[in-house]
């Protein structure tokens, strides 16, 4: 009976360990219940960053002369402005909304179609509201945190959110399909091209690129549901 | 001898005086929070757009201003201290030591790199609010780009015997130190609390990192 009382020993200290484990997976699982599927996603996004997009994005950046990118992000961003505006509307938040308007109304007429950008040198700031905000701020829980390769972090929230202004954004209204892939194609680069910064930051300063990642992203949207003022989060200290 | 008493009353008054006043100098000498993070990042600024060998990337050169000019301006202690949350009272002053020395010489590297890849940006200092009693503020910056969207870094800052010092940089509502706390938790969770103190230690080797 050596064997049956060497399980019961094993059994003894492992319950405990168990517990202690099941306990950490728990509050793991609050933010992040898909974590192992999500971090098989993140490596699979790695690679194919790694090895195509970041290196177009680079090339992009290289090649492509400083004041046209800057006019292909002012373009983009004043369909983001005018979304952003609809998302204010959508809060209540007339003051905000009505500078995204203004900003839209400027940079569209004075600011040739959106690809200069006079608002913001007329101190009207961006109200960078979209739909996962307005979902929050209408009480909807955020959803599970996903890892999408090739788009990076979100919620599920953020998610539906990301789909519908892809949905009823501009450039999918356009009939001419290889135009409207070539915008398609712009915009990603260009989003890509403007977070290479902050990916070389993330390179230096993470131990786990996984969660680093995930939690400056989960920051960053509670940042922005809270305008910019959250509430404390609990266990500061 | 009333003319001697009468020096001696006002000797007491002026040492009175002295004495009441010496703290009160000391207080208005401290800077306040935002016009020292003003003044550090302005110089930090300027050298970055003069010094050549910044602006040639020489690592070497870039860690003598981060070091020099910003670091004295941090309380690492705390900061790690906040990094590890309520692991922090299970390490031993040991273990706290190492730990701070790693954490300092990884933001180090961070903040290194962060000003390596600074191009004529300009800063604007949004107007502080605080009660004159108060022990710890946040204040507010917006970096702005030419052509791309302003960056929001704010410090939270607590009031020391010797000055302001910052505890924690918050980019764009990105707190540095409770982003570290997930990581740190997970290293001790695998390795305990000297198992973090390696990690760091590879990390800042160049070895480590997923």
């Amino acid at each position: 009976m050596k064997t049956s009382w060497a399980v019961r020993l094993c059994a003894r200290a492992l319950v405990p360990a168990l517990a202690l484990l099941a306990g950490c997976a728990t509050t793991a699982s609050r933010v992040d219940p898909l974590e192992p599927a999500n971090r098989a996603l993140f490596e699979v996004h790695e690679v194919v960053d790694g090895n195509v997009v970041r290196p177009l994005a680079e090339a992009y950046v290289d090649y492509v002369p400083e004041p046209l990118r800057i006019g292909f992000s002012n373009f983009y961003n004043n369909i983001d402005d005018f979304f952003s505006g609809i998302n204010g509307l959508l809060q209540g938040k007339l003051e905000k909304a009505g500078d995204d308007f203004g900003r839209v109304v400027v940079n569209t007429l004075f600011g040739l179609g959106g690809i200069l950008d006079p608002a913001s040198d007329l101190g009207i700031e961006r109200g960078n509201e979209d739909f996962g905000q307005t979902f929050a701020y209408w009480g909807l829980p955020a959803g599970p945190y996903m890892f999408v390769p090739l788009f990076g972090p979100m919620t599920a929230v953020d998610a539906t959110g990301y789909l519908l202004r892809i949905l009823w954004g501009p450039v999918g209204q356009l009939s001419n399909v290889p135009l409207r892939n070539s915008l398609y194609g712009l915009s990603y680069v260009d989003l890509r091209a403007r977070a290479l910064a902050a990916g070389e930051i993330v390179d230096t300063a993470a131990l786990d690129r996984y969660l680093f990642t995930r939690n400056a992203y989960l920051q960053r949207r509670r940042y922005l549901v809270h305008d910019g003022l959250p509430p404390p989060a609990p266990e500061d200290e | 001898m009333p003319r001697l008493s009468h020096f001696r009353s006002r000797l007491a008054t002026l040492a009175a005086l002295v004495v009441l006043l010496v703290p009160a100098a000391a207080a208005t000498v401290q800077e306040a929070p935002d016009a020292l993070v003003k003044r550090v990042s302005q110089e930090v600024l300027e050298i970055a757009r003069t010094d050549p060998l910044v602006q040639s990337g020489n690592e070497a050169r870039i860690r003598e201003v981060v070091e020099g000019r910003l670091l004295p301006n941090f309380d690492f202690t705390r900061m790690t201290a906040l990094a590890m949350g309520r692991n922090w009272r299970a390490a031993t002053p040991e273990q706290q030591k190492r730990l701070t020395e790693e954490f300092r010489t990884l933001l180090v590297r961070t903040y290194s790199g962060a000003l390596n890849q600074y191009r004529n940006e300009t800063l604007d200092y949004k107007p502080l609010r605080m009660n004159p009693a108060d022990s710890e503020v946040v204040v507010r910056t917006l970096v702005q780009k030419p052509g791309g969207a302003p960056i929001q870094i704010d410090y939270g800052m607590e009031k020391k015997p010797d000055g302001w010092k910052v505890f924690d940089v918050i980019v764009a509502g990105v707190s540095l130190v409770t982003n570290y706390r997930d990581e740190f938790n997970q290293q001790i969770q695998s390795g305990g609390i000297d198992g973090l103190v390696k990690a760091l230690a590879d990390k800042n080797k160049g070895a480590g990192g997923k």
